[in-house]
């Protein structure tokens, strides 16, 4: 059961074979089992949880279920679910129980889902390891020695160890994609203003997004039919009809079901710095792609090494910006000694916040400080363009553009956690698409070795053109059709020993 | 442009985290390796280039002049933080916050 899809799940459901109470229960066992080693959760309430489930069952039993109804999802602890402690894996905000619901937990109460608890995550989603957390880091499930990649590493290390039926996370700058590579699942960032970012603790507001942590493009697509639509709360919430994710999936099964499907490869993607075992895996995903009927374009983003730089200007002015709320007046962190006002903020500030949220918010009040304003902040959203143009030329050749998600596999706890620099470069293939506001996908592709001799996951990245997230889930979904990455999983109690053999 | 120690201060006054000497000479290096990082950026000729700050080209939204949210007050007053220098009572009276006094 735990493995089953969202589909399974909920048509079990629907048929009265399980109840959500206990489909509930199997999760929380499993939670209380394997989280005090794995730590993907911060916050678990089961009366909440169960009351939910009881409430998901007298639904189905009134014969108004929607699709997720009854299913227990893990909420990533940047989203504000009234009642529920909501800190965003930092000091600041540790004892801050939440006064109401993010848009997105609205939308998961409203389809009759049920809140499992809320997951770890790099300290206001800044990092690519989670050991950012004021709350500890996270295991990989599939080596516990590895890092799940971040800033979305609880969610993902739950949908991973299969301790949710899914996850909700978000995506600043890689963080639903690269750990959804570093954990083998399926992640999706959605286009700029999907998702609303109601009630979603702000890090850099023009790049952040949420998105689904799922195992397979199909529950990614039944994740998004309920998060995503229109938000007035949100000033960036687009006002867009209401779209099925689901319509492209099941498209009449051909011979060649991806037939004229034009896939771009950018050669940025594929240079030095991408690590020789994952670029094998992403050949072999390519091949099969091949194999559907797909035609392999060569493209260029010439701009993609910027990327980097350009963020670490753009998400750092943004959130100093953001994070200057944090002042020990109205609600988290206060200093417990202090002289006067000034001497309040100050301490408050540096005790509640971690190493690296200082130095990103030092960061950004440096670039937009006067006298370097021009060269920096204004700088960086000049490059911002060129990038997001070089996206505009590459979908005049292609209809998405494949990669890798992530330069390397799940490295070790501790690897990079001195070198801000060597951890900003993890995200090296996915913040480009965040500059741009496009939709990204990371989708299981298979198992390199690394230099200890362990299999871990590689997700490729699929990026669409703005709105494209259906056809984009379809592409995923038919690859998915024809390999079974997606349903293998790890022995948490004998992690990555052997390489498990999944079920297609 | 080479950071320095004075640089580092001015800015931590400006962000409003107070910074030990020793944390300033670590955060120096740190912050050095992250503005050469940066720097890439200055080898790009971006003349005449419209600045991006939005991925949408989107203007801002107008409403009705309505109320659309309660008084959520005690609600919120329920987040408040310790008062502190001693008092584990919450920083709050009479629906209002309490802070360090601020005029003589």
């Amino acid at each position: 059961m735990i493995n089953s899809s969202l589909k399974q799940l909920g048509d079990l459901l629907q048929a009265k074979k399980i109840s959500s109470v206990e489909l509930t229960q199997t999760f929380l066992t499993r939670i209380s089992q394997y989280n005090p080693s794995i730590n993907a959760y911060i916050a678990l309430d089961e009366a909440k949880t169960l009351n939910q489930a009881k409430a998901a069952d007298a639904r189905i039993a009134s014969g108004n279920a929607a699709a997720l109804t009854g299913i227990p999802i893990a909420q990533k602890d940047i989203f504000c679910a009234k009642g529920w402690q909501t800190t965003c894996g930092s000091k600041m905000l540790a004892n801050f129980i939440a006064p109401y619901d993010a848009h997105v937990i609205t939308q998961f109460d409203a389809a009759g889902a049920v809140n499992l608890g809320k997951t770890n995550m790099d300290e206001f989603a800044m990092g690519s390891s989670n050991e950012t957390s004021y709350f500890g880091g996270v295991k990989n499930p599939w080596s516990f020695d590895r890092v799940p990649g971040g800033s979305s590493g609880g969610s993902a290390a739950a949908v991973a160890a299969r301790l949710c039926a899914a996850a909700t996370g978000t995506d600043t700058g890689g963080s639903i994609r690269q750990p959804a590579s570093l954990c083998g699942f399926t992640g999706l960032k959605p286009t700029y203003g999907v998702v609303s970012r109601y009630g979603m603790i702000a890090f850099a507001s023009s790049l952040d997004q949420a998105g689904p942590m799922a195992k397979s493009a199909e529950d990614c697509a039944l994740m998004m039919n309920v998060m995503a639509g229109f938000d007035e709360r949100d000033s960036t919430s687009l006002n867009r009809e209401k779209e099925d994710y689901t319509r492209d999936l099941n498209k009449p099964n051909l011979d060649l079901p991806l037939k004229g499907l034009k896939v771009g490869l950018p050669k940025e993607f594929f240079a030095d710095g991408l690590d020789v075992s994952v670029g094998k895996v992403i050949d072999s995903a390519i091949a099969e792609y091949k194999k559907l009927g797909a035609e392999i374009v060569e493209i260029s983003l010439p701009n993609t090494g910027l990327s980097i730089p350009v963020y670490y200007v753009l998400a750092p002015a943004e959130a100093s910006s953001n994070l200057s709320r944090y002042d020990g007046v109205r609600y988290g962190h206060r200093a417990a000694e202090y002289t006067d006002l000034m001497d309040m903020y100050n301490k408050s500030r540096a005790e509640g916040f971690g190493a690296e949220v200082k130095r990103r918010i030092l960061i950004g009040t440096y670039v937009l400080s006067a006298g370097y304003y021009d060269a920096y902040y204004l700088k960086a959203q000049q490059i911002r363009r060129l990038i997001a143009q070089d996206f505009v030329d590459a979908f005049k050749q292609c209809d998405v553009i494949m990669g890798p998600a992530a330069p390397s596999t799940a490295f070790k706890a501790g690897e990079k956690v001195d070198d801000p620099v060597a951890m900003y470069l993890q995200d090296i293939y996915t913040i480009s698409t965040n500059l741009a506001g496009l939709p990204g996908m990371s989708v299981p592709a298979g198992f390199a070795q690394s230099d200890d001799g362990k299999q871990l996951p590689v997700g490729l990245q699929i990026i669409g053109n703005y709105f494209d997230e259906a056809r984009m889930l379809n592409v995923a979904h038919q690859y998915q059709q024809v390999t079974d990455w997606h349903n293998r999983m790890p022995d948490l109690d004998k992690p990555n020993l052997v390489m498990p053999e999944g079920k297609v | 442009m080479a950071l320095s120690i004075e640089d580092i201060k001015k800015v931590a006054h400006l962000a409003r985290i107070e910074v030990s000497d020793s944390d300033a000479a670590a955060t120096l290096t740190k912050l050095t390796g992250i503005l050469g990082l940066i720097e890439q950026m200055q080898a790009v000729d971006t003349t005449g280039i419209e600045p991006m700050s939005h991925s949408q080209d989107l203007s801002q939204r107008l409403r009705e002049d309505v109320v659309t949210k309660t008084n959520l007050r005690d609600e919120f007053q329920k987040n408040a933080p310790v008062l502190g220098n001693g008092s584990t009572e919450p920083a709050v009276a009479g629906g209002l916050y309490l802070v360090p006094k601020v005029i003589e």
